[in-house]
């Protein structure tokens, strides 16, 4: 030994002494776990962002291969503890106090643990510390102590702090877990080479490694591996919670972890005993973190004993080899009775942070008294390593008193548990911190999200905002430049003889208007407009007067002239187009617009007409009409071949669509107002009103599905009552018959309109009719047996 | 009649003393920014849901700051924002009015997308964007950006969006309180959950 | 198999509230024997009677409250309350002055707040300063003690538990005047005209210390004071802040022994009830202040304002009063005590608001 000048030890506030219970699980020295038949290697095993699987269900992979791949910078790579098959990636049981499900790899073993290639470094010394940290990187090392922070993201935590001190925690003080003792015992020289890697990694002035001195076998082997090297094996009092690495940092140079910091902070980095041998594990054999040491123990176990276990390994199987005895297990734990957290399944696996499974009876791990109230006794505050007021904690705790609970450094509580277990009440003060953390922590989450909600927000108000700025501006524009468009020709081209057109269409006639027309362009629109106009005048007299015969002859007439007049400006717009530039795309649409508009325009002539005409038309409102729709169906043919067919029947659809959501809201309202109100006659009828427009909605909505070219959604109606295939089918039937109906129904009007034969229009007219009458029936039946059901 | 005078003369002074003394300090201690609206907007979820009966969250605190609005008629926020609203603004907590809703725990939209039509009304009501998707293309929600306002579920023509809880993992799981032991009564642990 | 889910830690101490109640009953006892020895029985009766009364009382109000009685009963608290409150009472007070200080310590300084852990106030002291004030004759009427004939001949001490029993329950035509007397603060307080030594020599009751037989008693609770902070029920910071600050007023405003003397240090250490309020009333923890250091401040404050009142107050003795007085300063005291927490550069302290 070259201790030189003795360590100082250092004294920690607070602190407890448990009975140790220590040496029921170190008799039996070092076993090697069996083979399970299956492995569940959750993907979060570690502190940051889940591992991303790099393998499928189904695949073969090799003992040691990687099976997932760290997400990120925090996160940590996951590696087949055996070889086997994939059997499934998903949810499987995972060991976490809240019992829920994780995301896991499920790995088949095949029972010949074949390894695969690994490249063990020979010379570490030879390498670099950035291949060596990346090394320990892919190994998927996290913290084997507890908290499973990546190991290599720790050791590299500051890099622009220089590293003084490097801490070995082989203090292990909470009660019953043996697992660094047994390390220490029995694998010394992997320990201490491992302290060599991260020597040569970090370079650090002193290191230190912290014992309890309860484990004099465990000191006796660290000293003789030690050897001549410049490692001090630091013994000091057994105190709980002295493993603690803020406490052990404490206990070994007297310095103080800043809050909310890392041990970088001040020039030390602290690492746990099992950290180490999986650091020498994965550069001297270049074997990834595969297996652990986990201690067995409590009474209900009658082979408490150390394993090294494959990470992955179902917690059953290791309790068995233990010898479980089921019907004494009470209380489940993994980890130590001061920190660790209960298990409600055996099924999760050992991970990577399991450093002891604690398999209590009732009378070892008895339910704890009824909480007393706090008599304010203070034995927490004395008890507490980090210098808290617990019951001051609990307190708020119990108001909820969140900004007073930061106040008191809550945060700093490092959950030991030795305020609850010197607590004379018992109250359990661990979970009120716990709840008031996640609580706290979940709050300023939400704060957090509600900013950034708030910004979206605003960030879209603002975008609406500038969309209905530009559309005004935009419309002002076109306003602006029809003005001036007007002024100069009433300035420019005014004539007494030609009617300038009197409200024309500002939108229409500026999206018309091509950059620049010619003389004779300019005549032939006019005349197109003046032609337009007199078959308006005419159409609206005809509208006034439906009895002037003589009006309603003029129509036709009058149309046909404004379209050779129309089309004749539209061939000699399309001539110079051609000529002077390539057609525009938004000429093109432009021209399908007033294509449309025109149509529109008929087909609002049309009804008008019908409308006009009533049930009883004269002969010549009938012929008027016929006129009209002949024109309709001119119009609509030349629309560009799509929209023609298609764009009406969505109108139609959509508008089905509407209807039947808006009947559907109605029958809603209705009904909660009939819930209210049970008896109320009348709100039941309007229930049953309400229902009836539902059902002639949706017939709609589906004759209209079925009457356009457009896939029908698949959809389920979700409905309060939802409709059953049967009903379903039956009303489409009726639906369609109606429709049916409703064509033969035209064809034969059309049929008696045009004077020609109307036999076989009849014939089917009331074919159709029977069809519609059988339907109907049909559903009404099965309405009907639906109802006495 | 001399003291009477004097006396006056004497208040009179007073009052022109203090009244000035007043007139100064509203001056000169006038407080600047941060002013109470941003305050409140702050304590409001920002699910922008429109709840309140007002268009999203900043109307609404505008609302309680200038037109002397309750404060109690926030359900996303519930109990939890209505405290600190009442600490705010210095005034009683309120229970919070049923008729705007009940507090529900955090919600997030689903859109079944085997039944979305692709029509973009809820894209068109999210008031914060988390809906994505084009007219004729499935829809699909954003659930990190989602406030679970509910207000895209109404627009939509064929009732595919779900309002779900948020699933409780391993990562967002909290612990309880401890259960109340002997101390508490009924009604004790009401006047604490409040 | 159903295994329980369960917070940790899993393993707990035997440490109970129950426990520690009666360990501060157990710690009295040294001084409850010297009371009797030099007062007779009536020290016992008082205890007896205030536990009666404070259980009973307990029962009812946690009853009238929808608690659970026995639960809350069998915590010790009611009793320590009772055990105080006896012994600071006067041997030999009437049976009601008892009832009405126990009724009134358990219903109003301990119930009506909420029950154990929720008092400001130190119950035994609220119901002792309540008949102190209410009843000055009966309270300052102190039982004469043993061997007081051989020095004051009209008066006897009341030794036996019969008599003791006639006198509490009102059946002894005794006057006051036969059986009680002043205790050695009463009598420097009215003194005007003697100095210290003259009224050493005038007055049996002074001893070498502080009073003759109060001596004795404080050393007594002394003792026990010592066990408690021994066997960790107690901290020793409370305790210590006030004796070193009586200590350091009476050093400071000793005024010598003239007739204006107001009393030596070690005549104010071990008079009256300096001793019991120091090991036994100062301590509670409900109503006292939290941190080491706010205990030391707590205890500092119930010094000095013994001392104010002991010498230029109203009351020849001012434990309850002081430690009333400083229970409504303990959540202050606790804002500005604060420790520093592991990490940080220096303790958070005051009130927390940031307004």
């Amino acid at each position: 030994m070259t201790q030189a000048t003795p360590i100082k030890i250092w004294d920690i506030p607070g602190g407890i002494h448990p009975p140790e219970n220590k040496h029921q699980s170190t008799a039996n020295g070092l076993e090697v776990a069996p083979l399970p038949a299956r492995l569940i290697l959750p993907l979060q095993q570690h502190i940051g962002a889940r591992a991303e699987p790099v393998v499928s269900v189904g695949d073969r992979v090799l003992k040691g291969q990687l099976l997932a791949e760290a997400n990120g910078l925090v996160s940590c790579p996951l590696h087949a503890p055996t070889s086997g098959t994939v059997s499934a990636i998903g949810p499987a049981p995972y060991p976490h106090a809240s019992g829920l499900e994780e995301w896991a790899i499920t790995l088949e073993s095949d029972g010949q643990d074949e390894w695969t290639d690994l490249e063990p470094i020979s010379d570490f010394r030879a390498l670099e510390s950035a291949p060596l940290l990346e090394m320990i990187r892919l190994a998927g090392i996290s913290g084997l102590g507890g908290a499973g922070f990546p190991t290599a993201v720790k050791i590299n935590a500051r890099p622009e702090q220089k590293i003084h001190s490097l801490i070995i925690n082989g203090t292990e003080c909470e009660p019953y877990i043996t697992a660094d003792d047994t390390a220490m015992r029995y694998k010394a020289t992997e320990i201490v080479a491992g302290i060599e890697i991260l020597r040569h990694i970090l370079h650090p002035e002193e290191v230190l490694v912290g014992i309890e001195d309860n484990k004099s076998e465990a000191i006796a082997a660290m000293r003789e591996a030690v050897g001549e090297r410049d490692i001090r094996i630091v013994p000091f009092p057994t105190k709980y919670p002295s493993g603690g690495e803020k406490q052990l940092i404490q206990i070994l140079t007297g310095k103080e972890v800043p809050s909310g910091g890392l041990p970088a902070d001040i020039g030390m980095v602290c690492q746990n005993i099992g950290t180490l041998l999986a650091i020498h594990d994965a550069i001297i054999l270049g074997q990834p973190l595969i297996k652990r040491i986990t201690t067995l123990t409590g009474e209900a176990l009658t082979h408490p004993t150390n394993v090294e276990a494959l990470i992955g390994t179902p917690i059953r199987d290791l309790l068995e080899f233990a010898g479980l005895q089921p019907d004494r297990l009470y209380r489940l734990v993994m980890g130590g009775p001061m920190m660790g957290f209960t298990l409600q399944s055996m099924d999760a696996p050992v991970i990577k942070t399991s450093n002891c499974l604690l398999a209590g009876t009732l009378e070892e791990l008895p339910p704890p008294p009824v909480a007393q109230p706090c008599i304010r006794c203070g034995l927490c505050s004395e008890a507490c390593p980090a210098m808290l007021l617990p019951q001051q904690l609990h307190w708020f705790a119990l108001g909820k008193e969140y900004d007073q609970l930061k106040r008191l450094n809550l945060f700093d509580c490092i959950e030991c548990g030795c305020c609850s277990y010197v607590c004379p009440s018992s109250i359990p003060l661990v979970q009120y911190y716990r709840a008031s953390k996640s609580e706290i922590r979940a709050l300023e989450l939400q704060q957090h999200k509600a900013e950034h909600s708030k910004q979206r927000f605003e960030q879209r108000q603002q975008r609406l905002q500038r969309e209905a700025e530009q559309k005004e501006a935009d419309r002002k524009a076109r306003a602006d430049k029809a003005a001036r468009m007007k002024a100069a020709k009433e300035a420019g081209t005014a004539s007494p003889d030609t009617p300038a057109p009197a409200e024309p269409d500002v939108a229409r006639v500026t999206a018309q208007k091509p950059a620049g027309l010619n003389a004779e362009q300019k005549q032939l629109k006019i005349a197109a407009a003046t032609a337009q106009m007199a078959l308006k005048k005419a159409q609206k007299q005809v509208a006034a007067n439906p009895d002037n015969a003589e009006l309603k002859a003029q129509v036709p007439v009058l149309e046909q002239a404004w379209r050779e007049a129309q089309q004749r400006f539209d061939a000699s717009l399309g001539e110079a187009s051609v000529k002077a530039t390539p057609a525009p795309s938004a000429g093109a649409d432009d021209e399908t617009k007033r294509l449309k508009i025109e149509a529109a325009m008929l087909r609002a002539s049309l009804k008008k007409a019908e409308r006009a005409a009533g049930d009883t038309p004269t002969e010549e409102q009938e012929k008027e009409i016929y006129a009209l729709r002949e024109q309709v169906a001119v119009a609509e043919a030349r629309l560009p071949k799509e929209t023609a067919a298609k764009k009406p029947v969505d109108e139609n659809l959509k508008k089905a669509k509407l209807d039947a959501a808006m009947a559907k809201a109605a029958l809603k309202k209705a009904e909660r107002a009939q819930a209210d109100n049970m008896d109320d006659p009348a709100l039941q009828e309007e229930v049953e009103r309400c229902r009836d427009i539902l059902t002639e909605a949706l017939h709609t909505l589906e004759q209209a599905e079925a009457n356009t070219s457009q896939p029908v959604p698949e959809r389920e109606r979700v409905d309060k009552k939802p409709i059953d295939e049967a009903t379903r089918q039956r009303k489409t039937e009726l639906a369609m018959a109606k429709a049916a109906y409703k064509k033969a129904e035209q064809s034969f009007k059309q049929a008696q309109e045009a004077n020609a034969d109307t036999g076989a229009a009849q014939a089917e007219l009331d074919r159709t009719k029977e069809a519609l009458n059988t339907a109907a029936k049909a559903l009404a039946e099965h309405m009907a047996s639906k109802e006495t059901d | 009649m001399g003291i009477v005078v004097t006396a006056i003369l004497v208040l009179l002074g007073l009052a022109l003393i203090f009244g000035a003394i007043l007139g100064y300090a509203a001056i000169r201690f006038k407080v600047e920014g941060d002013p109470i609206v941003d305050q409140i907007n702050a304590v409001l979820p920002q699910t922008q849901c429109g709840q309140c009966g007002h268009p999203g969250c900043k109307p609404y605190a505008e609302g309680i700051a200038n037109g002397g609005e309750p404060i109690n008629k926030c359900p996303p926020g519930g109990e939890a924002t209505i405290q600190a609203l009442a600490d705010l603004l210095d005034v009683e907590p309120l229970p919070l009015d049923a008729e705007h809703g009940e507090e529900k725990p955090r919600m997030v939209a689903y859109i079944r997308e085997a039944e979305c039509i692709g029509c973009t009304k809820c894209i068109q009501a999210c008031p914060v964007d988390a809906i994505l998707g084009a007219a004729k293309q499935m829809h699909t929600v954003i659930v990190d950006e989602c406030t679970g306002c509910d207000l895209c579920v109404e627009p939509c023509p064929v009732d595919c969006i779900d309002m779900l809880p948020l699933p409780t993992t391993p990562q967002n799981w909290k612990w309880d309180y401890p259960l109340p032991g002997k101390t508490l009564i009924a009604t004790d642990a009401q006047r604490g959950a409040a | 198999m159903a295994l329980v889910r369960m917070t940790s830690p899993h393993a707990r101490g035997n440490n109970r509230t129950q426990t520690i109640m009666l360990w501060v009953v157990a710690a009295t006892l040294p001084g409850v024997l010297a009371m009797t020895w030099f007062f007779g029985f009536g020290t016992l009766i008082n205890i007896i009677l205030a536990s009666v009364v404070t259980l009973g009382v307990e029962a009812l109000i946690l009853r009238l409250r929808k608690r659970p009685v026995s639960f809350f009963v069998t915590d010790g608290s009611a009793l320590v309350t009772a055990w105080l409150l006896a012994l600071a009472l006067p041997p030999l007070s009437p049976w009601w002055l008892v009832v009405i200080a126990a009724s009134f310590a358990i219903v109003f300084g301990k119930q009506l707040y909420g029950g154990l852990g929720q008092n400001p106030f130190n119950p035994a002291m609220l119901g002792y300063a309540v008949v102190l004030i209410s009843f000055p004759v009966e309270m300052t009427s102190w039982a004469a003690w043993r061997g007081i004939e051989q020095s004051i001949p009209d008066v006897s001490a009341t030794l036996g538990l019969l008599d003791a029993l006639r006198q509490v329950f009102g059946f002894s035509a005794q006057a006051i005047d036969g059986w009680a007397h002043a205790t050695p603060l009463d009598i420097l307080k009215t003194n005007s005209g003697l100095t210290i030594n003259e009224l050493a020599t005038s007055q049996p009751v002074f001893g070498t210390l502080g009073g003759n037989i109060w001596e004795w008693i404080n050393l007594a609770y002394l003792a026990g004071g010592l066990l408690l902070i021994y066997k960790r029920i107690v901290s020793w910071h409370a305790p210590l802040g006030m004796l070193a600050a009586l200590a350091i007023m009476s050093l400071l405003f000793w005024g010598g022994s003239g007739s204006d003397s107001n009393g030596s240090p070690m005549f104010h250490l071990f008079s009256g009830a300096t001793m019991l309020g120091a090991f036994f009333i100062v301590t509670d923890p409900v109503s006292c202040a939290t941190s080491k250091l706010g205990r030391i401040v707590f205890g500092a404050g119930v010094g000095v304002l013994v001392y104010v009142i002991r010498a230029w107050g109203g009351y020849p003795d001012a434990v309850a009063f002081a430690v009333l007085l400083m229970n409504l300063t303990a959540p202050t005291i606790d804002y500005y005590t604060t420790p520093r927490t592991y990490g940080h550069r220096k303790a958070e302290r005051g009130m927390g608001k940031v307004d």
